[in-house]
């Protein structure tokens, strides 16, 4: 029987089939966990006295909460407060005391949760993960069956390592052709919402696939994935090839020796058949893309950059912006630029940022805050000078950790202050209360940064 | 948890499409390490002046549907963030209904779980529910019926999800009730036994 990428992994993990009466029991592989969605679940664990059923396949860092100022000398951090503080002590303890393996504050394996996953080749194709989070999807990106879940399954996951899931449905996204200068992953994802909606793939399990995502690095690839959720989507995944082989190998976690080789072999078949077809299915011709930048308050409100705002009857969201229909954004002042987050915080994407930086400097008044997602990201951009272009540009160049994606440790931006931010949500106060957020690639942010107003990149390359 | 079978109620309506569990409940709280007072932060953003004082505009602040139960709201309710915190700080607050036209995956199941109950109706019905604010209404989960201002519909839903919030049932149970499926599964795939068993 011909199968979908995602068909293949379902049924390689069901421990008990869907029924008309109950949902599919399915096989975890890998749960990833961070401070701020397993306390509760740990407590649970305590509370109806259950083990933790496979501690070895349980991994944790600390990333939301986390100050991305440094250590003093005697090793203490800053937190933002008493609150954030004991989150990430809290998740030290748990750990400890349930045996989990957990990179902390501090350790140079830290980082945020999607970058180091893959990083550590703990993230590996055909894997089942899970995360309370929502953008696991990122790991999607190997060929693997990753998505957010709340805290309540952070608990079923601890106590039996099984989730109970209905099946969802496929959707077939299919992208070819040669991407223009300036036009990054993220602008192809951000032209992807906005063309079939927050809410177009709910209930569907993404597949990308096309030249154009074969060309991609490991990088762009996760790019793509962890913004399926704001398309909606359980998950969003890419079949594993030699780019993904190339990544994965001699990785921390990654098989070695003769387990490598039957890994990649195994690893082989997980692709969608020829003939296997998805639920839905669109092509995209990447060679029509521009850079993207949203105007709005959720991820689908975008635009390609030179073009003006439409007329799509979205006042309040325009209100709350303070822009107008009809508007160009071009050359509108900024305030702050973000660029970080499980979206665009690898090495790649800061290679990105510091072409537009490289000899040019932050704007007057323009705060530029460059968040690496880890600390093997950290020093990789400090060994090639990338971090030198940053801090002589004027940027601030911080600690790993999820920062003002969501400003949960401080990172913030004030009420009415404009954000070019390259993380993943414009939702209305995400970055900080009355605060506005214009979700763009890298490169587009960075142009934002030393223009001081929004810029098409393409005019700095 | 508790169960859900029948309630009569009053409907607040807020006709806002996409609203993401961020509006729900801001990343200020998430800082807690249990799940106790967030009602107090429910749609904080919008419930909250500027001063910490009460919106009299917003719906769950008005006198006729500051006690509804039921919350009727725009086209994609409880997209963006898994944060569970959002199904906590609704039920807290009071809320035991959400119907939308469409509702986020990750946040419906995550309601189920707690014995919130999602509704997911049609564009049409939902229209009509988005005129009814602080109309009656009766939700009856045995039957999958809404009856609201005359009107009777009849609603979908996930037969496993309906046992469950029926009856209270925690989906652990369900999980730990085929732990020797679990013990074969492992085994078939060559992984360690277990010196303990749950």
């Amino acid at each position: 029987m011909v199968k979908t990428l995602f068909d293949k992994i379902w049924q390689q993990h069901l421990v008990v089939k869907e029924s008309q009466e109950t949902p599919a029991i399915l096989y975890i592989d890998t749960h990833l966990i961070h401070e701020v969605t397993s306390p509760q679940a740990f407590q649970m664990l305590r509370d109806k006295n259950l083990k933790l059923r496979r501690p070895e396949k349980t991994f944790a860092t600390c990333d939301h909460s986390t100050p991305t100022t440094k250590a003093n000398d005697s090793g203490e951090f800053t937190f933002f407060g008493k609150q954030e503080k004991q989150q990430v002590e809290q998740l030290k303890e748990n750990c400890e005391e349930f045996g989990i393996t957990i990179f902390p504050l501090g350790d140079k394996k830290q980082g945020i949760i999607h970058v180091i996953g893959p990083e550590r080749g703990i993230t590996q194709p055909g894997q089942t993960i899970v995360c309370g989070d929502s953008h696991t999807s990122t790991h999607g990106a190997f060929g693997a069956l990753a998505f957010g879940i709340g805290t309540s399954e952070v608990g079923y996951t601890f106590a039996t390592q099984c989730i109970p899931q209905r099946k969802p449905k496929t959707f077939g996204i299919e992208i070819n052709g040669e991407l223009k200068k300036g036009v990054t992953a993220k602008d192809v994802i951000l032209a992807i919402i906005e063309q079939i909606g927050i809410g177009g793939a709910t209930g569907h399990v993404i597949e990308y696939f096309g030249s154009t995502i074969k060309n991609f690095s490991m990088d762009q690839r996760m790019t793509v994935c962890n913004m399926s959720i704001e398309a909606g989507a359980r998950a969003g995944m890419i079949a594993p090839d030699q780019t993904t082989f190339d990544y994965l190998k001699d990785r921390e976690y990654s098989p070695k020796g003769d387990e490598w080789t039957k890994a990649v072999n195994q690893w082989k078949s997980l692709f969608t058949d020829q003939e296997a077809t998805f639920d839905k299915h669109i092509q995209i011709d990447a060679s029509q893309i521009d850079p993207m930048i949203t105007y709005g308050t959720n991820p689908q409100m975008g635009i390609k950059i030179g073009n003006k705002i439409p007329i799509k009857n979205e006042m309040q969201s325009l209100k709350y912006m303070g822009f107008s229909e009809k508007e160009s954004l071009v050359g509108k002042a900024v305030d702050v630029v973000f660029i970080g987050s499980c979206t665009n915080s690898r090495i790649s994407d800061l290679r990105d940022a510091a072409s537009i930086f490289r000899d040019r400097k932050v704007a007057d008044n323009i705060r530029a805050l460059i968040v690496p997602g880890s600390h093997e990201v950290k020093k990789q951009a400090e060994d090639e000078g990338i971090a030198k272009i940053f801090i002589d540009a004027g940027a601030e160049w911080r600690e790993p950790g999820c920062s003002m994606c969501l400003g949960m440790n401080g990172d913030i931006i004030q009420e009415k202050q404009i954000c070019v931010s390259t993380s993943n949500r414009n939702f209305e106060g995400r970055q900080g209360k009355g605060g506005r957020t214009l979700l763009a690639s890298p490169m587009t942010a960075a142009a934002a940064a030393v223009n001081g107003v929004i810029t098409d990149p393409r005019s700095l390359i | 948890m508790n169960n859900f079978k029948k309630l009569n109620t009053i409907i607040a309506v807020l006709d806002i499409e996409n609203i993401d569990t961020d509006q729900i409940i801001g990343s200020d709280h998430l800082k807690i390490t249990n799940k106790i007072g967030l009602g107090e932060h429910l749609f904080s953003d919008w419930r909250y002046l500027a001063n910490g004082k009460d919106n009299l505009d917003f719906v769950l602040n008005k006198s006729a549907t500051k006690n509804a139960r039921v919350l009727v709201a725009g086209d994609n309710f409880g997209c963006g963030s898994s944060r569970e915190h959002a199904p906590w700080a609704l039920l807290d607050f009071g809320i035991e209904v959400v119907i939308s036209s469409s509702i986020a995956d990750i946040f419906s199941n995550n309601s189920i779980k707690n014995g919130l109950l999602p509704i997911q109706v049609s564009k049409e019905e939902h229209q009509f529910l988005l005129s009814k604010n602080a109309k009656p209404i009766e939700i009856n989960l045995t039957d999958q019926r809404i009856i609201c201002d005359g009107k009777e519909m009849t609603f979908l839903i996930e037969p496993f999800a309906k046992h469950c919030l029926l009856n209270g049932i925690d989906q652990l149970d369900f999980l730990v009730s085929h732990l020797p499926k679990i013990q074969s599964y492992e085994k078939e795939k060559n992984m360690q036994e277990l010196a303990h068993e749950i």
